[in-house]
């Protein structure tokens, strides 16, 4: 099992309710980022699924996967602006990244994270002149964890998951930048039949709310 | 130079170093090979090679002579002055060496960072902010390059023979005097080799860096930095960078060695 390491925490919690009921499989999961997994893939690592992070990223790795799988969306993603705790920039819209003085860690474009937090400054028509740009979602968070960003754009999981070093600041301009998350199988899984029985356990109820209690959204 | 020949070194040695001569050079043959040569030129001139090269050239050879400023007066103090826990204090020199830079990083955030303790006190009194500016980028690479410096150049001032200081002391020179004209000249070759070493690791510096300074292009968006971000979605980005890094690295090294370093 491939999956994009956005997932780590709650594809955890999945895998042991997975297990619980499934005394006669055994799911391992190697996490990483998108497009490391997708070239994993494409260069025939024997696994049987992958959950990626954004569609883009599955897209080219198409062919690698079964036809009846191709691409279901299990999850979806959204920014929010994540603050030090106590707020101390006081932002509480994404106009306010714009502010002179704001001290903005954003997401280098290059990487997922980043390509979506310009799509949400450009939704809201705000020009950022951030200090930083990160070079993945968890750096930027731990700049606004430490103080020594004001506010960070983030995955609404990953201001979750840092809940107790972090404040997460909804914004409407979100919904105009989601990501969505597909999960595959391979065409080449070594256990097929057992691939398709964990996919179908994510997309049911007990694998929603997992989903749903991690900040993901559903489809 | 009395050198032996090969036919005299056992193969039980020379088959070792030799493979470990292939697993150090292999990788770099194979960066070679895989550089996109065609669109090189181009990429070459290109802004996303030349500024975080030319932020990197500058950090670094500040941070060196930071690291000489400090670290030449900590190497003396260490081989020739006699002090209660002097083993402790050179034990704790040596710490980054062998600490995760990126934990490095965090350190230096809780020093000097705007929580930390002197950046708490720098951004009230001062209106400085060290995180995200080049100053970062020096500080994290003088953390982990002192080190080198310091060991490189209390290793000569051990080789070299306290006699000549003793005659200068005897002949009525104080112990600075002594130092500048008579400790420092001898030394001077292992200084030198202390400094590119300390430059060297400077350069590739990475994990402190991202910690501490974050990446910014043209503030804090350093070679290494460049390379890791390239990697993301250009692979021949990256292999440019890696490149242009692998090669400076060596001009100026070599370069070095044949200007100061002839005897060592």
């Amino acid at each position: 099992m491939l999956a994009a390491s956005s997932l780590t925490e709650v594809f955890d919690q999945i895998g042991a309710d997975f297990a619980a009921e499934n005394q006669s499989y055994a799911v391992r999961f190697a996490y990483a980022g998108s497009s490391v997994l997708a070239a994993q893939a494409r260069n025939g690592a024997p696994a049987d699924v992958i959950a990626l992070a954004s569609a883009a990223s599955l897209a080219p790795i198409l062919d690698e996967t079964t036809p009846e799988s191709r691409g279901v969306t299990f999850a979806r993603n959204q920014l929010v602006i994540a603050v030090p705790e106590g707020n101390p920039a006081r932002v509480t819209r994404l106009a306010d990244l714009g502010r002179p003085g704001t001290r903005v860690a954003l997401c280098a474009e290059q990487v997922p994270c980043g390509a979506l937090a310009v799509r949400a400054l450009a939704a809201g028509r705000v020009i950022v002149r951030p200090v930083t740009l990160e070079q993945d979602v968890k750096a930027a968070l731990s700049k606004v964890a430490f103080g020594e960003a004001d506010a960070a754009l983030v995955y609404r999981t990953d201001a979750a998951a840092a809940a107790d070093r972090v404040d997460a600041v909804e914004f409407a301009e979100a919904s105009d930048a989601v990501t969505d998350y597909p999960i595959a199988v391979l065409r080449g899984a070594p256990h097929a039949a057992g691939a398709r029985v964990f996919v179908d356990f994510v997309l049911s109820e007990s694998g929603r709310q997992r989903l749903r209690a991690a900040g993901f959204g559903l489809p | 130079m009395t050198g032996r020949r090969v036919g005299g070194a056992p193969l039980a040695l020379l088959a070792p170093a030799a493979l470990g001569v292939a697993f150090l050079v292999g990788p770099l043959v194979a960066l070679l090979a895989q550089a996109p040569w065609s669109t090189l030129p181009r990429r070459l001139v290109a802004a996303e090679t030349l500024v975080p090269l030319w932020l990197s050239l500058q950090t670094a050879t500040v941070a060196t002579a930071l690291c000489l400023l400090l670290g030449v007066p900590l190497a003396w103090t260490l081989a020739r002055v006699e002090f209660p826990g002097r083993r402790l204090v050179r034990a704790l020199v040596t710490v980054p060496l062998v600490l995760p830079p990126v934990v490095g990083g965090v350190a230096l955030l809780l020093v000097f960072g705007r929580r930390g303790v002197v950046g708490q006190w720098l951004e009230s009194l001062a209106g400085i902010t060290i995180a995200f500016t080049p100053t970062a980028v020096v500080l994290a690479e003088t953390f982990v390059a002192l080190p080198f410096l310091v060991l490189a150049v209390e290793g000569a001032l051990r080789a070299a023979d306290p006699r000549f200081e003793e005659a200068a002391a005897t002949l009525g020179a104080n112990r600075w005097t002594a130092f500048r004209r008579v400790t420092l000249p001898l030394i001077a070759p292992g200084v030198a080799a202390g400094a590119a070493l300390a430059w060297a690791r400077a350069l590739g510096e990475f994990g402190a860096t991202i910690t501490f300074a974050g990446s910014f292009p043209g503030r804090t968006l350093t070679m290494p930095l460049a390379v890791y971000l390239a990697m993301e979605q250009d692979l021949d980005a990256a292999l440019t960078l890696s490149l242009v890094l692998l090669i400076v690295s060596l001009v100026i090294l070599v370069a070095l060695r044949g200007r100061w370093l002839g005897r060592a």
